[in-house]
């Protein structure tokens, strides 16, 4: 059966994993230190959702990705240089910010109203996928609250696998307890999916997909819309760093015996 | 005054689990601290009799069921109408779920159908004055935040290992039951199964009490200038067959297998730990041949007792990560560890 998809992919970009973060009390609540000079990525989990989109919209001709993206101007336009090589979308972004200490809600609204304004929007063919998590707020409930505000009672978290059956509908593999995965078969869209890894590497740059999407970038940079989130009723008392910084005590000229006798008895006490 | 909802999905086989005993052992532990807070407990399941004999003498003011064998699967769909169903007859201002996949999945929706709001992986809630603050980990364990919020009700998925579990003891429970929700239930998703190893090649086991973590550098090429990947397959699957520990991994071996490079057959990205993987919670863990990446240790935030085992003496485990760094040669100390665990157990 042929079908083809509206693929939205929510996702936000996140400080370079290898960055050493420090937060610090701003006149709006917490916020990271030195936050506007962080190198930045798109968040690892919506980079994955992102791949699997693009993979399913070239299985599916006549399918289109839509990366929708909250984040302060000038980090997504410095992400989406990078992130443009990969695969083709289209960009919606929305200038606010991208912070693990913003609320879920707020910005799963702020997205919701984006993704209604889109275009030719079906809901009979949409797709909304996004990271289960992230690596700022990690909560796992901004993409479920942006599913619920459209009215998607279909949602899937930790997704490692979609399957379109022959049918037209959608097998989806989602992680649960103990290593393992659920399986479910969802009769059609729309559906929510939120992608733990997957199974797809990341795919290489490639210069003409991103000079075809920075001819769309561009232009939905410019009117990105400013999006305000006020944290409203959320008062943090205080955030800090973990305090333990353990004493390693390093082993230097031990035989593999001396070092194996002393883990196994360690294992035992 | 508050009022407390411990919603607790209920086993295939019609128990509770440890983390929904805990998240009733939560609900009565912020009942005590804010005063006496009435608190209730609201079950989901195809069956709750075995459930409800698991919280006898619980102290919970009232036991709410919905029962229907559409809820024996774990699916957004109903799962939500039924805890909406509980919430909308319980009328709490705050609603507890253990933060398991199943609840995980449907707290931000419920919070939204209540017009309320929602937290996740809750580590520690206290009271004080009638004010709550809940406490949780951001930017992926690398900060803790305690936090309070005015909006009611407030929907908190609890982590599991942090609250005390309720015991049995003491009379049965009377359950009330909630109505199937009129319109129905919503079955267009059909949980088919599941996918797991088989259970003598299943390596993650979350209730291990030593995390092994294998790194990218079993795969690399040994002093002999030639990579031992079967014979790495070997000790690990070895060592863990003696231990029972649960075997984790960085990314960068588990993306290796992605990339189709010869790696460990039985990693996925399941075993990940770290930034984009896990962080799991075992008494122990010991890595080999892994750097000990930030982005790879802050997946050990609940590791208790950290060793590890790498060539490199100025990896990222020397800096303040690990309790012990052994800079040996993996290969050659598992090898022994093997023998002296294999002996141990003959004995």
């Amino acid at each position: 059966m042929s079908q083809t998809y509206q693929i939205v992919v929510c996702g936000s970009v996140v400080p370079d994993p290898l960055q050493t973060l420090e937060p610090v009390t701003g006149p709006t609540g917490p916020a990271l230190k030195n936050e506007m000079m962080l190198p930045m990525v798109l968040d690892p989990w919506a980079s994955h959702a992102l791949y699997e989109a693009a993979h399913l919209a070239g299985q599916h001709a006549g399918s289109k990705v839509w990366l929708v993206s909250l984040g302060p101007k000038p980090k997504l336009q410095q992400v989406m240089m990078t992130v443009a090589q990969k695969v083709p979308f289209e960009l919606v972004a929305l200038d606010g910010p991208a912070s693990g200490f913003a609320d879920a809600a707020e910005t799963a609204a702020a997205l919701a109203e984006a993704i209604r304004g889109l275009a030719g929007l079906d809901m009979n063919r949409l797709l909304l996928f996004g990271g289960w998590e992230s690596a700022s707020r990690g909560a796992g409930a901004t993409l479920s609250l942006v599913g619920e505000m459209l009215g998607i009672t279909e949602q899937f978290q930790g997704v490692d696998e979609l399957t379109i059956q022959a049918d037209g509908s959608l097998r989806i593999l989602e992680r649960v307890e103990g290593g393992r995965h659920q399986i479910s078969v969802c009769a059609a869209p729309p559906a929510v999916l939120g992608w733990a890894t997957g199974n797809r590497p990341e795919p290489r740059n490639n210069p003409q997909v991103g000079m075809m999407n920075m001819r769309t970038i561009m232009p939905a940079l410019q009117k990105a819309r400013a999006v305000k989130l006020a944290g409203e009723g959320l008062t943090y008392a205080s955030v800090t760093l973990p305090r333990q910084q353990r004493e390693t005590r390093i082993i230097k000229d031990w035989t593999p015996e001396q070092v194996a006798e002393d883990v196994v008895k360690w294992l035992k006490e | 005054m508050e009022k407390i909802l411990a919603i607790l999905f209920v086993e295939n086989d019609g128990s509770l689990a440890n983390p929904a005993l805990e998240t009733a052992g939560a609900a009565r532990q912020l009942s005590q601290a804010l005063g006496g807070a009435p608190w209730m407990v609201g079950l989901v399941g195809p069956s709750t009799e075995a459930a409800a004999a698991q919280l006898a003498g619980c102290g919970a003011t009232r036991f709410l069921q919905i029962t229907s064998p559409e809820l024996a699967q774990a699916r957004h769909a109903t799962d939500v109408m039924a805890a909406e169903a509980i919430a909308r007859t319980a009328e709490p201002t705050l609603i507890l779920a253990p933060a398991t996949s199943r609840a995980n999945r449907i707290l931000p929706a419920l919070a939204h159908r209540l017009k309320g709001c929602v937290d996740t992986h809750i580590t520690a809630l206290t009271a004080e004055g009638g004010q709550i603050t809940a406490t949780r980990w951001f930017y992926r364990q690398r900060m803790e935040a305690n936090f309070r919020r005015n909006r009611r009700p407030w929907c908190l998925a609890l982590e599991t290992g942090c609250f005390p579990t309720v015991q049995a003891q003491g009379a049965p429970v009377q359950l009330e039951s909630v109505p199937v929700p009129a319109s129905g239930w919503n079955t267009r998703t059909q949980v088919t199964g599941f996918a797991a190893p088989a259970a003598d090649a299943q390596t993650i086991r979350p209730d291990a009490e030593l995390l092994f973590v294998a790194g990218a550098g079993w795969t690399k090429k040994q002093a002999d200038g030639q990579p031992h990947v079967p014979e790495a397959e070997k000790l690990i699957l070895d060592f863990l067959r003696l231990t029972r520990a649960s075997l984790g991994s960085s990314k960068s071996l588990v993306d290796l297998s992605g990339e189709g490079q010869a790696v460990l057959s039985f990693l996925t990205h399941l075993n990940q730990i770290g930034q984009t993987g896990s962080t799991p919670r075992h008494p122990k863990g010991l890595a080999t041949c892994c750097h000990g990446e930030e982005p790879h240790t802050v997946g050990w935030r609940f590791i208790t007792e950290r060793r590890a085992i790498n060539l490199d003496p100025n990896c990222g485990w020397a800096r303040g990560k690990a309790d012990v760094l052994y800079v040996a040669d993996a290969f050659a100390v598992m090898r022994k560890v093997n023998e002296m665990l294999a002996a141990t157990a003959k004995a």
